[in-house]
């Protein structure tokens, strides 16, 4: 396996907030050392509720957005500093498909000049090749060819966010990074995106960062899933081992959230507290205040994200010892 | 967004009332091909030269058989003289309204790309400018080294600059931080496209706006500078020199001040009733 295709390691992106004029600037940590690899032609899914830090590891990792510690490398090589030359050239390689395709979209050119113009940027083809390519990406996208005259007002949410994906995948990227990317659009138009990220995956064998709320998606579309909370990745390990057998707390919170078709939901675990704030964060592990097992150690004592069986990690102190179990679970 | 595309009544009636034209605007636009060409063709269509005089008319009123729209106090004919008048009018207003919209847009595109140390520097200028009076600045600067119609030009192109700056960094701002800007800076442009292409066209309908606005204003302060002696110098002539020297023939040739008066009325009313619609048709959300 060639995992390392993408690799962070130990990325910290901190952000200061100021309150008022007069208050010192606090610090933010949005991503706590994170690290990720990612083989060629597979999926990572992220997850995690809002402002655990999901949205900020997939700009980093693009380099979108420079990292305050650690580093990224892309097929073997360092990230280039931002909007250098070198920078612009590998944006050809790697691209972001976004959450709100109707913000991303120039909504004053039509959507077939903008699937074009990635092509245009990287002077891709000559104006006939692109032209044609552009039919054939609307075509692989469930486009029809006569909205390439349409601008993006005019276009459905679901068409809008096939435009975005045409265009992100135009240059042939080996990298994609979806951000939320089907998270605004109803269920019946989340299977078709899911369904052409996967058909495309299989084709090109782009190598893919799925980041969601939606733990039905992430299931469906991804190899390996990491699950986040307050900046920092607390358990990882592949998508069926995931979902199977969730071992930190928090993901079996998340876990038990999902629905499965025939059963009646019946242990759902309800989290507790109040959603985490990143400006402040509790001590120990960040989870403490509405993990049901938590002990005196969980107060005082960050866990680390230790691999625990091949290919899966978890950052929690009580799996050192015995592991989570939901009849443990009852009886504390 | 008021409009539902995908209703297939409301796009029929969209369409026919997108290719017939408000009749305000048909007269706008007439009126403005008018002057132009009016502007273009002063040395033809002018019956007399402007420094002519015909003594034995002095002051005659419109209507009269050898001056249609009457004489001035020295007999000369007032027809050729407001044509010459909007000719220089035209020209300063129109090369000083494109200037100001140039040099302003560009500063504010610096400011926004660069930020920093370059956008303090520019929003000091534009504080500056706003904060000096327009007037007395022009009234040093034409006083130090006398004037022509270029320098005039240029110098009024200094008017109003800011506005378009401080429009442009602050859109151009917020487009950058999110959205399509932000996106196409994603798939790897360079920033001369992302603002030339992109940002400028989805801002151009509020900087059209603005200079609707600024034009009427930089014919109304040439006017100004004419009266007070100081923009276009007799014998040449311009609609706010017109006004000015009319004034004092108010009570009794009242011709002379309102034939000016009235194509600056005209003129400006019909360049605002055209960026307005223009700004609704270079938006395609709106169509």
């Amino acid at each position: 396996m060639n995992s390392a295709f993408l690799a962070a390691e130990n990325l910290v992106k901190t952000y200061t907030s100021r309150r008022g004029p007069f208050s010192t600037a606090t610090a933010v940590r949005a991503v706590d050392r994170v690290s990720l690899s990612l083989a060629r032609a597979t999926t990572l899914g992220i997850v995690g509720e809002s402002g655990s830090g999901k949205s900020t590891t997939g700009r980093l990792v693009l380099g979108l957005e420079q990292p305050t510690e650690g580093t990224v490398s892309f097929d073997g090589n360092r990230m280039p500093q931002e909007k250098t030359n070198e920078w612009r050239g590998l944006r050809a390689r790697m691209q972001l498909v976004y959450q709100d395709p109707l913000a991303a979209l120039d909504r004053r050119l039509t959507v077939g000049v903008q699937i074009g113009e990635p092509l245009q940027i990287h002077a891709m083809g000559s104006a006939e090749e692109r032209k044609a390519r552009v039919a054939e990406l609307m075509k692989a996208v469930g486009l029809r060819a006569d909205q390439a005259e349409r601008y993006p007002h005019e276009l459905s949410g679901g068409q809008r966010q096939r435009v975005v994906i045409a265009r992100a995948i135009a240059c042939n990227p080996e990298l994609l990074v979806c951000d939320e990317a089907v998270s605004a659009l109803d269920v019946s138009i989340q299977a078709q995106v899911v369904n052409l990220l996967r058909d495309l995956q299989e084709e090109r064998g782009i190598a893919m960062i799925f980041i969601s709320h939606d733990l039905k998606v992430v299931r469906n579309i991804s190899d390996r899933v990491a699950v986040m909370y307050l900046g920092r990745i607390v358990e990882e390990a592949s998508s069926d081992e995931i979902f199977r057998r969730p071992l930190h707390p928090y993901t079996q919170a998340l876990v038990s959230s999902v629905p499965v078709a025939g059963t009646a939901l019946k242990q759902r675990i309800i989290l507790q507290g109040e959603p985490p704030n990143p400006a402040a964060r509790p001590t120990g592990c960040a989870f403490h205040p509405r993990c049901r097992h938590a002990i005196a150690r969980c107060r005082s004592e960050t866990p680390e994200l230790l691999s625990i069986e091949t290919g899966r990690s978890v950052a929690c102190h009580l799996m050192g010892s015995a592991p989570i179990t939901e009849a443990s679970g009852r009886t504390m | 967004m008021t409009d539902t595309p995908f209703a297939p009544g409301t796009v029929t009636t969209e369409k026919s009332g997108q290719e017939r034209l408000p009749s305000l605007v048909v007269i706008a636009l007439l009126w403005i091909a008018a002057m132009i060409i009016i502007a273009f063709t002063a040395d033809f269509i002018r019956p007399y030269d402007i420094t002519a005089f015909d003594l034995k008319n002095r002051l005659a009123p419109p209507g009269n058989a050898a001056h249609l729209l009457g004489t001035d106090e020295l007999g000369r004919d007032v027809l050729s003289r407001l044509i010459e008048s909007i000719r220089i009018s035209l020209l300063i207003a129109f090369g000083s309204t494109l200037i100001s919209a140039f040099v302003g847009t560009f500063l504010g595109f610096l400011a926004a790309h660069f930020r920093g140390i370059v956008e303090q520097v520019v929003l000091m200028l534009a504080d500056f400018q706003a904060a000096l009076p327009f007037l007395i600045l022009s009234l040093a600067v034409l006083a130090f080294f006398g004037n022509s119609v270029l320098l005039l030009t240029c110098l009024m192109g200094f008017y109003g600059w800011e506005r378009y700056a401080r429009i442009t960094r602050g859109l151009a701002i917020s487009a950058n931080a999110q959205g399509y800007a932000a996106a196409v800076t994603q798939l790897g442009a360079k920033p001369s496209r992302i603002y030339l292409r992109h940002i400028l066209p989805n801002i151009a309908s509020t900087l059209i706006v603005s200079m609707t606005l600024t034009f009427p204003e930089i014919i109304l302060l040439e006017s100004s500078l004419s009266f007070l002696g100081l923009g276009v110098q007799p014998p040449m002539t311009s609609l706010g020199n017109m006004v000015g020297y009319g004034r004092e023939y108010l009570t009794t040739a009242p011709w002379i001040m309102l034939a000016p008066a009235l194509i600056i009325m005209f003129t400006t009313l019909s360049i605002s009733i055209l960026g307005d619609w223009l700004r609704d048709q270079l938006d395609p959300t709106i169509r």
